[in-house]
């Protein structure tokens, strides 16, 4: 009884969190395409890319007219938090070959997370909250995917649809649940200030690349 | 190749292998404390400049118009707790409702 206990809280936990990112999945389809992808490099995006933070990155970056270099290094310094889950990860899983690949691949925010948090109750349970967040979130996040990009390219003038803001308002609702203090706060302001002021005079997709430094220096200083 | 296919298929590749060079190299020197805490101070700088830049910039000029009033209502969203579905729905609605009357 104790085990199939277990088992209930990880699935419920894991499917929970797979359809709630699946409500990000249609932002990013939409986003996607009001930001000049095809339907095709959007589900791309999803499948291989799997990151939904980076893939946000780099159609932004290039929907505000920044080159494919700097959307790509946005995106991968997105990406790097990515690699230290790995590693976090790797010594639990114990997965080698065609198994690491995929392990790899899964390694996300949200599968991490659940895994983690399923620790405390057993081993059994952290590997299955891994597996089964890893493969219901890149599930439901590439369906509704499609049908986000679908949905915006059958809008036609995104504009009219809001979806110029929606984009924007989908970024803030990521990143407003990491504002934890003030020094995040400030962090925030600093970053919005100096990308503002740099994109008249600097290329477009460097004033947003560039912030990446002014954390370091943050991180550094304390 | 168009930037949106460079753009598509490079990111693809690195994030990749972001993720297995985590699985494979040895962990001590990605623990340390500092490390950790530039990793997640990156993304709160770049998302923050990212939505700045989406709401106030058209082709590197500065611009204020609807896209303001969809993401302040997104603001409000957010300090009222509302949930990821609410905070995007109420800030598209806002600024198609602007970008129709003005």
């Amino acid at each position: 009884m104790r085990v199939s206990r277990v088992e209930t809280i990880t699935v419920r936990d894991s499917l929970s969190l797979s359809l709630t990112v699946g409500a990000y999945g249609i932002a990013f389809g939409a986003a996607s395409v009001a930001n000049g992808f095809s339907v095709l490099q959007s589900c791309l995006l999803s499948l291989l890319t799997f990151s939904g933070a980076s893939q946000f990155a780099v159609v932004g970056v290039l929907g505000a007219g920044g080159s494919a270099i700097s959307a790509i290094a946005t995106a991968s310094l997105l990406g790097v938090r990515n690699g230290l889950y790995g590693v976090i990860m790797a010594p639990r899983l114990k997965v080698r070959g065609f198994k690491r690949i995929i392990a790899a691949q899964i390694t996300i925010d949200e599968s991490t997370a659940v895994a983690l948090g399923s620790e405390k109750r057993n081993d059994d349970a952290m590997r299955h909250g891994f597996w089964l967040t890893g493969f219901g979130v890149f599930l439901f996040w590439n369906l509704f995917t499609l049908a986000g990009a679908l949905g915006a390219q059958a809008m036609g003038d995104t504009r009219a649809w809001g979806l110029d803001s929606a984009v924007p308002a989908a970024f803030l609702a990521l990143v407003w649940p990491r504002l934890e203090n003030n020094r995040d706060r400030a962090l925030a302001i600093a970053s919005i200030v100096f990308a503002l002021a740099m994109t008249p005079i600097l290329p477009a997709g460097l004033p947003i690349i560039a912030t990446a430094f002014i954390a370091i220096a943050v991180g550094l200083r304390r | 190749m168009s930037s949106f296919w460079i753009a598509t298929i490079g990111t693809s590749v690195i994030a990749f292998a972001l993720k297995y060079s985590g699985h494979s190299i040895p962990q001590r020197w990605l623990e340390r404390p500092k490390i950790q805490r530039i990793n997640a101070l990156i993304p709160i700088a770049l998302l923050s400049a990212l939505v700045a830049v989406q709401t106030f910039t058209e082709k590197s000029k500065l611009m204020i118009d609807h896209r303001l009033a969809g993401v302040s209502v997104a603001v409000i969203a957010l300090l009222l707790k509302a949930p990821f579905p609410v905070v995007v729905l109420s800030a598209a609605i806002t600024s198609a409702a602007m970008y129709h009357w003005f």
